[in-house]
């Protein structure tokens, strides 16, 4: 279990200069955030472009920006969890709170800061009617350990980067690679895109273009999935795996279970304090809304 | 003033009437009509949120740029009508067009 003073819910920009504003006041911070690493949107959506409304930085890239908010904040040793989702926020009996996340990390501290800006970043799921009966049985939306996909038939659905790049990796690990994108070509990272054109000419992968996925099917694990090609024909693939790569979009998530007065997906707060209807509890940054946001 | 229609995710369709010398995308201006329109990234091509599919008048749009069609390429339902909202200028051209709000609320 982790103790702290306060405990803030997501490391984006704003919580992590919250570290240093609750420093200056000699409180002990623990951020937590269900992206793998701190920054928020600038690290995981845009890290290598630059910003322009900053105070001080006519221009800045945003990982950069990141950097240095870690720099300012780390004499004040704040303690990080990461990857893990906020699951449920419970205030005990002696006024304190109890955070628990997703793989039942539990933090207690005196006051929550919830700086989720606009959500949680889950992944952007394809329409496909039985999608949900399958995830965790053969369905995964990120490829956390390659090594699961070793020697199995794989199929990769989507055309961004994160597709192109796993589609390539996963040839050398995956019996059977198939990647299935609705248009007739991909339009970012060209060297990526090239790649994926040899590995489809030299046979070390399906690529079906033009093409979305109707159907899944298996008992109780993934077994096929049907594709609808560009003339409308019907294909069945047999999958242990498959891989949706659609990107991320961020969502409210458990926030909304926790007790506080949400208005449109945001929470509300007094602006003499940023606190919430809930006593210990604050909002900061995107996540918040009072009268004349 | 510039007239056009936008569907919501519910198939309610309603006119929206706005200046012309604006200097907003449309994006903007479906935020500040009250549309569910996350626009994560604030407008700069790099979070596809703010996805629309022009139903009517695509002709009266330019040729997206390759920052639009690369993001358009990440989703799981874009079309070849998609477009993102920030990336269309308000002005005079998107008169009787209409823009259906797709991707999540």
């Amino acid at each position: 279990m982790i103790h702290t003073d306060i405990c803030i819910i997501g490391a984006g920009p704003v919580g992590l200069f919250a570290v240093f504003e609750a420093g200056l006041l000699k409180m002990r911070c623990h951020l937590i955030d269900v992206l793998p690493q701190i920054g928020g949107q600038l690290s995981e959506i845009y890290p290598k472009k630059p910003i322009y409304d900053i105070p001080g930085f006519p221009e800045v890239l945003a990982q950069d920006l990141v950097d240095n908010l870690k720099k300012q904040i780390d004499p004040f040793k704040p303690t990080y969890t990461l990857g893990e989702r906020v699951e449920t926020l419970v205030k005990r009996e002696d006024g304190t709170f109890e955070v628990k996340t997703s793989d039942e990390t539990v933090i207690t501290c005196k006051a929550v800061v919830i700086a989720g800006g606009l959500g949680c970043f889950e992944p952007r799921k394809p329409e496909i009617e039985n999608l949900a009966k399958y995830e965790g049985k053969g369905v995964y939306y990120m490829v956390k350990d390659p090594e699961r996909f070793r020697d199995k038939k794989i199929i990769l659905a989507g055309g961004g980067d994160s597709a192109l790049d796993w589609t390539i990796f996963l040839s050398n690990v995956a019996s059977e690679v198939t990647l299935v994108h609705r248009n007739e070509s991909f339009r970012g990272a060209p060297d990526s895109a090239e790649k994926v054109f040899e590995l489809a000419k030299t046979g070390k992968i399906k690529l079906l273009l033009n093409a979305h996925l109707k159907e899944l099917k298996g008992d109780s694990f993934l077994e096929s999935a049907t594709v609808i090609g560009k003339e409308k024909e019907v294909k069945e693939l047999k999958a242990d795996y498959l891989i949706p790569l659609f990107g991320l979009s961020p969502k409210l998530g458990p926030i909304a279970d926790w007790g506080l007065n949400i208005d449109k997906n945001a929470i509300e707060v007094n602006t003499f304090d940023y606190s919430t209807n809930v006593p210990g509890v604050f909002a900061i940054g995107d996540i918040n809304t009072y009268p004349g946001s | 003033m510039i007239k056009f229609e936008i569907e919501d995710r519910q198939g309610n369709i309603q006119e929206v009437e706005i200046p012309e010398d604006i200097n907003l995308s449309l994006m903007e201006v479906l935020k500040a009509s009250d549309y569910p329109v996350l626009a994560t990234c604030g407008g700069m091509a790099l979070c596809a949120t703010c996805h629309v599919e022009v139903q009517r008048g695509l002709e009266n749009l330019g040729e997206p740029s390759d920052a639009e069609l690369d993001m358009l390429d990440t989703l799981p339902d874009a079309s070849s009508a998609s477009r993102l909202a920030c990336q269309i200028k308000i002005g005079s051209h998107l008169n009787g067009m209409m823009f259906k709000l797709k991707g999540e609320e």
